[in-house]
């Protein structure tokens, strides 16, 4: 890896080893290695029983009946609830708007939706009882893209829609619209000596962690429940369980258990509710856990969309001005769609500097699967556009692609669309210029004396090619990403750190209600303390709503927001280590009272290195623990009818170059190599950043060549609910990432750092896209390509060419 | 559902004239499946995995007799000169773990369009070895496959091994997936040069009902092979020949729309894939002559 | 019915199984033996990859009844199983000390507490296994015991793979946070101590 740029200094911390910038290992790498991590799936209890769902085998219908007696009936059957069978008046919930029943209630909206649970002694005796449930539909038509969705008459997704978006949206079957005007764009388009046009087609991609959803739900003596978890934001999911249970907050006690990654589609809520409900109503602890089949029904996915883009630019290769209409399907709850229009709408012209904007982003309710929120979160589908266009135009202008983008690339004071300034640094063109200077893999690699080798050439084992059809391409691309929570959400954390003394040593312990869903946030908290507190040994209690909220895991902000709550919260043990030094030892040293100090190696010393005391000895006998909310500076929300306002707090930006190796013929393609520079602004755990690039790379290229849920446009039914048919990258498709990190502090943020995580996944795609474009020649405007875009034979059969 | 888990040979087709709906499991990545997601639910299982000599092989004259349970990674890499069609198709059945454990008797046994072996044995030429308690019987592979997932095998008959013809001349199997690993098949192709009788054969995956042998093209390559006397000078094919044997392979196909790709790809692929598996088994059939085999690159 | 096959050495028993169950539902909820995953129960992402009799397998695929008497390893004596190969008894049927064997039956109720720096290497882990930690091959963790028996299997057979090599041994196990590089580096990491200890 290659670390340079300007780089953070860090002001108040100490050198204290396993601290802030250096690798430290995971803390729970050893569990994770050796089996006995415990994972949602893997909780157990003594006497529990196995919760199953049975879910709407059609997706828009009025429920005529449900009949569960016979379900009921069976051997080993505890419970059997609908709808009917809630107990309180609140039956629905959902992100922001509470529009997701918790069982269907006379209406089913999309294919998979649950309709009735069923809690029994083994999981068969679940299915075969969920399977006795008689539900008697009449079905409906369906709405299934814009145009279906708006017709004048549309069968409306939701009626009598309340929530704060309905007011200003042109139909009740579009959730949120948001309009980011800035400028004249049509006066500007005047200028332009070249204009392209574009129409741009993204799939429906999932997140498809491979923990699948899972959760242990435990009644417990005083009525509450405990219920163990794979989610993202524990606080988010007790506001939504509580109510529906009728119990107050802290009876309902959420501890999270190990996560089989996230990626955005633990935001939502799955089995929670359901699992409590029938621990509730048995009086004995219930599991669940999804197959694989219903893992693609429990989580909202990535919006699939269409956008159209003009973008325009002069002869000197200037862009003039950028008109934009980004359609999102948000399916048919609302989840956190909203959000995505925002995003897809002020990121939507990227990272250039254009002053004639008019850009429109809506997402629409339909009966397809609900979307939400997935890595990247809006700005995905956007890149994707966007950078299309810009290969296009500078192909009119006549110019380098990467040229033409390092001309019109935003830079530390550029103005976004939102009118925003962007007031940290932004290093677009320097990016471009450091993937583009990165040394080319050499031609051909698959060839040896001994023929070649297939592994790696497209279609990889499956033995297709020898060499024959196969040309290479080079693509670049670009993409921003905002981090953190935007449009004036109070985005906070909390952090509750204890330092005390625990046999000879000083000991410091973190809890947050941080979600680890893998991204390694653990080891940075633990290197935070270290580096904040000069100690070594630092335990991570685990997440639970025991501590207050962290937020979630996700928006690339968990570093940035839970990260700045402990370094906060360290902070602040620190004073108080500090004064109880001075109060026990103050008038031994002067230093006390005059000298800057810090915590080192376990003891407090001056700026000058000079050891005043050891922590044992501050410490005895007493234990210093600070709970603190600690939020980013303010953000604020987009006018409705010009999207102008500081949205964002911080923007992360990552660009790649795609190598790639086509077999013309057959359509499949071979990614050879993916590099990646970003600047991650401090990287707190250089491996653990590489590896986030690398892992949201990867999560990139699968939706560039493979990745997309398929949905029955006249049915709204999923087709391909399964990892046969469902694919993502493999090791022999994934290729060698290398990647550049740059380090360029942002001082609003802790430690200067840069949210990591999803700026990578945003320009993968177009890059692959891109070099695929580059060795085909083909247009290719929507993603994932098939084998049947790149041969011309997505309708009817064409003549193999030679 | 109950579990039957005969020890021997004998025990085993006693238990499925006893339970003709037992449904046969061995390597179980179908069979599990569908249980694991609720598609089936037998009334039997029948085990087959104690019984030692589905998993033995023989070598000889004229053809292998194949262990219904021999594992694909078996068949690649202990086979390999004497099936070389199917070792390669072997090599890209689904991942190493069920390679590992699953054999062609499986494939046979659910007869999907897609399975792997299939193409190759229609090309090598084969016979499956089905018994009941009733008898033995050879059910030659062209007369197998009866539907899509379904074949010739009687209710109380199991397939005891394949009677596969030892390779006399280079093979090829190329397979498209929309991955590089781990995938089944859009659509597939096996090629077998049979010098000694101066015929080419050929088996489809995935791109009909069921797999399929493109007669025609077969019967046209033969022809055109003997005229132009190519087997004896070893000549280049002609373009032109190569390209109406491809034609002819795509038109012997009947395929469908579905998630994993258009009809219209998959009679474009299939053609592909029969130019150029003629091309590298005909460049082999030169280097090599009457005493071709292994050949192909490192796949 | 009921099923007896040794698992990391140690007999084992389950009573009631359902002819149904997999050989991972037995170990995970019969067995106390969640660490082989499962992702998705269709032989399609190599998480629950265990060693029966020695060839990895995917224990979704194995019916329950389809292990009586056979041997299983799974990740959770994949430590033990390298050493005892490494002390020359590759073939695991040296057997496990009961009570070294009682320690993986615990299961279940550990939590993700952290503790020290996390570079401390624990005696018991495999070389593969402390291999993952060391290059940061573990994200998520939920695909990494089936990596581990794959990898360690082999990396038995093929003590210096090439990089397509590792490509396709590993290529029936998916990862869906690391992009694979790390694995990869992991992989070599394993391969360069193994031929370094030789």
């Amino acid at each position: 890896m290659g670390t340079t740029g300007t780089p953070t200094n860090i002001t108040q911390g100490s050198r204290t080893r396993g601290g802030v910038g250096e690798s430290t290992l995971r803390p729970d790498g050893i569990l994770k290695v050796t089996g006995e991590f415990a994972y949602a799936s893997d909780m157990w209890h003594e006497d529990m029983l196995w919760g199953q769902i049975l879910r709407s085998t059609v997706a828009h219908a009025e429920i005529v009946s449900i009949d569960t007696s016979e379900a009921l009936a069976q051997a080993g059957v505890y419970a059997v609830l609908t709808y009917d069978d809630l107990p309180t008046e609140v039956k629905h919930y959902g992100l922001e708007i509470q529009d997701t029943p918790v069982l269907a209630h006379g209406k089913v909206r999309h294919h998979g939706e649950p309709v009735a649970i069923v809690a029994a002694d083994h999981p068969e005796t679940a299915r075969r009882a969920a399977a006795k449930i008689k539900v008697e539909y009449r079905e409906l038509p369906v709405v299934t893209d814009e145009s279906s969705a708006t017709a004048p008459d549309a069968p409306l997704v939701h009626e009598n829609r309340t929530d704060h978006y309905v007011g200003h949206v042109p139909h009740p079957n579009i959730l949120h619209r948001q309009p980011i005007i800035r400028g004249d764009a049509e006066e500007a388009a005047k200028k332009a000596d070249f204009i392209v046009r574009g129409e741009y087609t993204f799939g429906m991609q999932d997140q498809a962690f491979l923990g699948p959803e899972s959760g242990l739900a435990v009644p417990a003596e005083d009525g509450g429940v405990d219920l163990y978890i794979a989610t993202q934001w524990l606080h988010s999911d007790l506001r939504q369980i509580a109510p529906v249970l009728g119990l107050p907050e802290d009876k309902v006690r959420m501890t999270l258990s190990g996560v089989g990654g996230a990626f955005g589609g633990r935001e939502d809520l799955s089995m929670q509710i359901h699992a409590c409900l029938l621990a509730l109503r048995t009086g004995k602890p219930v599991k669940m856990v999804y197959n694989r089949f219903e893992s693609f029904f429990g989580h909202v996915h990535r919006h699939p969309a269409k956008l159209f883009y003009e973008h325009g630019a002069t002869k000197d290769g200037k862009l003039t001005h950028l008109k934009a209409r980004i359609v999102l399907d948000g399916g048919a709850y609302a989840s956190a769609s909203p959000a995505v229009v925002g995003n897809a709408a002020s990121l939507g012209a990227g990272p250039y500097v254009v002053d004639d904007v008019g850009i429109e982003a809506l997402a629409l309710y339909t009966n397809n699967p609900p979307c939400g929120a997935m890595r990247g979160f809006g700005a995905v589908q956007a890149c994707f556009a966007y950078e299309a266009q810009m290969d296009k135009l500078a192909d009119k202008v006549g110019m380098d692609r990467v040229e033409f983008r390092r001309l019109n690339a935003m830079e530390q004071g550029s103005l976004m669309p939102t009118g925003q300034p962007v007031d940290s640094p932004a290093p677009v063109a320097e990016l471009l210029r450091r993937v583009k200077a990165m040394p080319l893999p050499p031609e051909r690699q698959w060839a040896s004396s001994e023929g070649a080798d297939v592994r790696q050439l497209p279609g990889g084992l499956s033995n297709t090619t020898h060499g024959e059809g196969v040309v290479r391409g080079v693509g670049y691309a670009v993409g921003i990403k905002n981090v953190g929570f935007s449009e004036g959400f109070d985005d906070y954390s909390t952090a509750r750190v204890r330092m005390e003394v625990v046999g000879d040593e000083p000991v410091v312990t973190v809890h947050t209600a941080m979600a680890e869903v893998g991204q390694g946030g653990v080891t940075v908290h633990a290197q935070i303390a270290r580096t904040e507190l000069g100690v070594t040994q630092v335990t991570i209690q685990p997440a639970d709503t025991q501590v207050g909220s962290a937020g979630s895991t996700s928006a690339s902000r968990q570093t940035y927001v839970t990260g700045g709550a402990v370094k906060n919260a360290c902070e602040l043990v620190r004073e108080r280590v500090l004064e109880i030094g001075r109060r026990k030892f103050g008038t031994y040293h002067p230093a006390w009272a005059t000298a800057e100090l810090l915590l080192e190696g376990g003891k407090v010393v001056t700026d000058g290195g000079e050891v005043l005391a050891g922590l044992t000895d501050v410490l005895e006998g007493e234990c210093v623990e600070v709970e603190e909310e600690w939020r980013h500076r303010p953000t604020e929300p987009f006018d409705l009818r010009t999207g102008q306002g500081f949205g964002h707090v911080q923007y992360s930006f990552a660009a790649h170059r795609a190598v790639v190796e086509v077999d013309t013929e057959l359509g499949l393609v071979k990614v050879i190599e993916l590099a990646c520079a970003q600047d991650v602004g401090k990287a707190l755990n250089p491996l653990s950043v590489i590896g986030q690039i690398q892992g949201g790379t990867t999560q990139g290229l699968g939706v560039a060549v493979m990745e997309e849920i398929l949905v029955d446009p006249k049915t709204a039914k999923v087709r391909n609910p399964s990892f046969t048919d469902y694919l993502i990258p493999t090791i022999l498709d994934t290729p060698t990432i290398p990647v550049d990190v740059l380090e360029l502090a942002d001082h609003h943020a802790p430690y200067g750092l840069r949210g990591v995580g999803e700026a990578p996944t945003l320009s993968s795609t177009p890059a692959v896209l891109a070099a695929i474009r580059d060795a085909t020649g083909l247009e290719l405007n929507r993603t994932p390509v098939r084998p049947e875009h790149l041969t011309e034979t997505e309708t009817c059969w064409t003549s193999p060419r030679n | 559902m109950d579990f039957l888990r005969p020890a021997s040979w004998e025990e085993a087709l006693a238990a499925k004239a006893e339970h003709p709906t037992a449904v046969p499991i061995a390597g179980g990545t179908d069979v599990m499946v569908e249980i694991n997601f609720d598609h089936r639910r037998p009334e039997y299982l029948l085990d087959l995995t104690r019984i030692g000599e589905l998993g033995d092989w023989e070598v000889g004259e004229e053809t292998v007799r194949l262990g219904a349970s021999v594992p694909y990674t078996t068949i690649m890499e202990r086979l390999r000169g004497e099936l070389p069609g199917l070792a390669l198709a072997s090599h890209t059945v689904a991942s190493p773990q069920i390679r590992n454990r699953g054999g062609v008797g499986g494939n046979l046994g659910t007869a999907s369009p897609a399975g792997d072996a299939h193409p190759a044995l229609l090309a090598a030429g084969a016979e499956v070895e089905a018994e009941s308690v009733r008898g033995s019987r050879l059910i030659p592979i062209d007369e197998f496959y009866t539907g899509v997932k379904r074949n010739a095998l009687a209710p109380d008959e199991l397939i005891r091994a394949v009677h596969i013809k030892k390779a006399d001349g280079p093979q090829q199997f190329s397979k498209v997936g929309t991955r590089n690993a781990m995938v089944i098949a859009v659509c597939a192709f096996g090629l077998a040069l049979h010098p000694e009788t101066r015929t080419v054969r050929t088996g489809i995956g995935s791109a009909a009902p069921t797999p399929v042998r493109a007669k025609d093209a077969e019967e046209f390559l033969n022809a055109a092979l003997d005229e132009g006397g190519f087997w004896d000078s070893g000549k280049i094919i002609t373009p032109s020949v190569a390209r109406q044997f491809a034609d002819l392979c795509s038109a012997a196909c009947n395929p469908i729309d579905d998630v994993r790709g258009t009809a219209g790809y998959r009679r474009h692929a299939v053609g592909v894939m029969a130019r150029r598996t003629l091309t590298w088994t005909w460049e082999s059939y030169r280097a090599t002559g009457r005493d071709a085999h292994e050949m192909g690159g490192a796949a | 019915m009921r099923v007896s096959f040794t698992v990391n050495g140690r007999p084992q028993e389950a009573d009631d199984v359902w002819e149904g169950e997999s050989l991972l539902y037995v170990l995970r909820e019969r067995l106390g033996l969640p660490g082989s995953k499962n992702a998705c129960e269709q032989g399609e992402c190599g998480s629950c990859t265990v060693r029966l009799d020695g060839v990895p397998v995917c224990a979704c695929l194995v019916a329950a009844g389809q292990a009586e008497g056979r041997e299983v390893v799974t990740v959770e004596g994949l430590a033990d199983y390298a050493k005892q190969r490494a002390e020359g008894c590759g073939t695991g049927s040296c057997g496990t000390p009961l009570d070294e064997a009682r320690r993986w039956a615990a299961g279940g109720t550990h939590s993700r507490t952290g503790e020290g720096t996390g570079t401390v290497p624990r005696a018991t882990l495999s070389p593969i296994q402390q291999a993952f930690i060391d290059a940061g091959a573990v994200q998520c963790g939920f695909c990494t015991p089936g990596l581990l028996v794959a990898a360690d299997e082999m990396l038995e057979r093929t003590p210096n793979p090439s990089d397509e090599d590792i490509r396709e041994a590993l290529s029936g196990n998916l990862c869906r946070c690391t992009g694979y590089e790390k694995i990869m580096d992991a992989v070599r990491l394993a391969a360069a101590r193994q031929s370094e200890a030789v």
